[in-house]
């Protein structure tokens, strides 16, 4: 599965698309791996206002991830 | 509807033209169209990063509120990403509806929606670096005319 990181989360990071496998089996799973490894990103995604999404539909609270997945995690939207 | 995203400059005049060719109906079409400041020199660049799939997804969405809320026959939503320098057009919006009335304010509407809720990350890059931007307050309370 795919992960993507938009604005200062990208810069945060260091990069911006990354594969993870095998994969997480549920978003909280996901940010508990991420976390493990870069403390501070794992900080900034639980960050206030900071939305993701699976297979580009936003999602509140957990979710299941599919192995072909693509979670994005996107920080307050700042218009054009 | 067509919502379009472009990492391409484009050229708002010959977009208006081909959105008001044909029209027999729509007796009124309104136009909008935002370019990069230079903020006299303060400004060398604009990055506009968006989520190809997810962005215009969500643009459509307000575009498709605002053809029920204002009745229009048709909406053009351009939208550039990527770097954009100070001159060029960032974004475009072109609505057609019977009357003018309609087709000003679903102009305005998305456009208030565009500068601060759409799905677009922000930097602005300039001669002492590069900051990430979010809605200033104005663009706050221009959004919250509408609720």
């Amino acid at each position: 599965m795919r992960v993507l990181l938009f604005g200062r989360l990208g810069d945060l990071a260091g990069w911006r698309e990354r594969a993870f496998d095998p994969p997480p089996g549920t978003l909280a799973a996901l940010k508990a791996l991420i976390a493990a490894a870069d403390p501070a990103l794992g900080e900034a995604l639980g960050g206030r206002g900071v939305q993701a999404t699976v297979d580009r539909v936003l999602v509140r609270g957990e979710a299941a991830l599919a192995a072909g997945a693509e979670v994005a995690f996107l920080p307050p939207m700042s218009g054009g | 509807m067509t919502v379009r995203l472009t990492t391409e400059s484009f050229d708002p005049g010959a977009e208006l033209s081909a959105f008001c060719a044909g029209r027999t109906e729509s007796g009124a079409v309104a136009s909008f169209v935002g370019i990069a400041r230079g903020d006299g020199g303060a400004a060398t660049a604009l990055e506009l990063e968006a989520y190809p799939g997810f962005t215009e997804v969500e643009i459509g969405k307000m575009a498709e509120a605002a053809t029920q809320r204002f009745s229009l026959h048709d909406v053009l939503i351009v939208h550039r990403h990527g770097a954009i320098a100070p001159g060029e057009a960032i974004v475009m919006v072109a609505t057609a509806s019977a009357h003018r009335r309609e087709a000003f304010e679903a102009c305005d509407y998305l456009m208030d929606y565009l500068k601060s809720r759409a799905p677009f990350w922000k930097k602005e890059h300039g001669p002492g670096g590069s900051r990430w931007v979010e809605p200033t307050p104005r663009d706050l309370d221009d959004i919250a005319r509408w609720d």
